[in-house]
């Protein structure tokens, strides 16, 4: 029993998701967690599940739906990653402003010279708009004052504006 | 009696025990739960168990009987000490909760002792009026409220309907791994 993480993407139509797990259900494959969104209108999936298929197997499964050229398929083994719980203090950032290359970059940056580990991401581009929103951990020793204020500078010298708040969750 | 608040778990006359709390997939947690008779000397005990079952739980401000596996319409709730509460009628029981008027919703995101490993954003009003029947007297009462304490009525309300906070999330990027840092 083998961990394959599964990548589609290419030229959307209805009806990708139900016939690539339709091709992994009969190789007996189990679907962990997945993740499917449009990237620019992109179809792009990426999955880890768990069978007795090698991945070539399951990319030969998949062929089919690449014939016409519209869809990319890979299938790779990858090891079982042990859960750590939680690593820091959840936080949300959100930063948008003009467009111009480099905002991801620089701002996620500041995150990682903190040890903040990204969980979460998904930037988007709509006209001269851009904006980005990502779930941060934050170690518990980080100083959030600090750390808001070289966001803070780094937004101003790429024109963006950055926030970072603490993401608070209710149990009920 | 003259208000909900001055109700407490000592006015149904027996002692509440610790209930194991169910966890989801199990099939009570999907079910819509049967109305009950809140004068029913059994219903005053799951009523007085919820509380007692609340109160060890950390950070537990409400229960639902179908979160300790029966498929009864009732469920305690108590945000006093909440940070995110304005309006709060301190611990009480309802039995047969309805909601009556619900506005202004807002977004936030919530856990549940149900589902331990996920947490979701979810809309709820932050106005809420709820009317339901204590149990043991079987008052009925009207439960004008905002803030946290909305958002919790409505979180075990649904419970009672057989729907979890999972049912309600804000979109298929709205759940999350609920990862607790202590």
């Amino acid at each position: 029993m083998s961990l394959i993480a599964v990548t589609v993407i290419g030229h959307d139509r209805p009806g990708i998701i139900a016939d690539v797990t339709a091709v992994l259900a009969d190789l007996g494959l189990n679907l962990e967690d997945s993740t499917m969104t449009l990237l620019r209108g992109h179809f792009a999936m990426m999955l880890i599940c768990a069978g007795p298929p090698s991945p070539p197997e399951v990319e030969k499964a998949l062929e089919p739906l690449t014939a016409d050229g519209s869809l990319q398929v890979s299938a790779r083994e990858v090891p079982p990653e042990p859960d750590l719980g939680a690593t820091g203090v959840p936080y949300v950032l959100t930063v948008h402003g003009g467009d111009r290359p480099g905002i991801v970059s620089a701002v996620t940056r500041e995150l990682a010279a903190v040890g903040g580990n990204i969980t979460d991401l998904t930037t988007r581009l709509t006209g001269s708009l851009y904006l980005l929103v990502a779930e941060v951990e934050l170690p518990a020793d980080v100083d959030v004052d600090v750390l808001t204020g070289r966001l803070a500078a780094t937004g101003e010298s790429l024109g963006v504006g950055v926030t970072l708040r603490e993401q608070e969750t209710d149990v009920l | 009696m003259t208000s909900l608040t001055e109700w407490s778990e000592r006015d149904l006359g027996v002692d509440g025990h610790v209930l194991p709390v169910v966890t989801a997939p199990h099939p009570v947690l999907a079910a819509p739960s049967e109305r009950v008779d809140p004068s029913d000397p059994k219903v005053a005990q799951l009523a007085a168990d919820l509380v007692a079952t609340m109160r060890v739980s950390p950070g537990c401000v409400g229960l639902a009987a179908a979160q300790v596996g029966v498929g009864w319409h009732l469920f305690c709730v108590d945000v006093s000490s909440h940070p995110k509460t304005r309006t709060h009628h301190g611990t009480f029981v309802l039995c047969n909760a309805e909601i009556v008027e619900a506005t202004r919703r807002e977004k936030a995101r919530e856990g549940c002792m149900s589902v331990p490993d996920l947490t979701g954003d979810v809309k709820r009003a932050s106005r809420l009026t709820v009317v339901g029947s204590l149990p043991g007297s079987g008052e009925q009462v009207t439960v004008p409220t905002d803030a946290f304490e909305a958002r919790a009525l409505q979180h075990e309300i649904d419970h009672c309907s057989g729907l979890l906070f999972l049912d309600r999330v804000a979109g298929a990027h709205a759940v999350y791994p609920r990862r607790t840092y202590l």
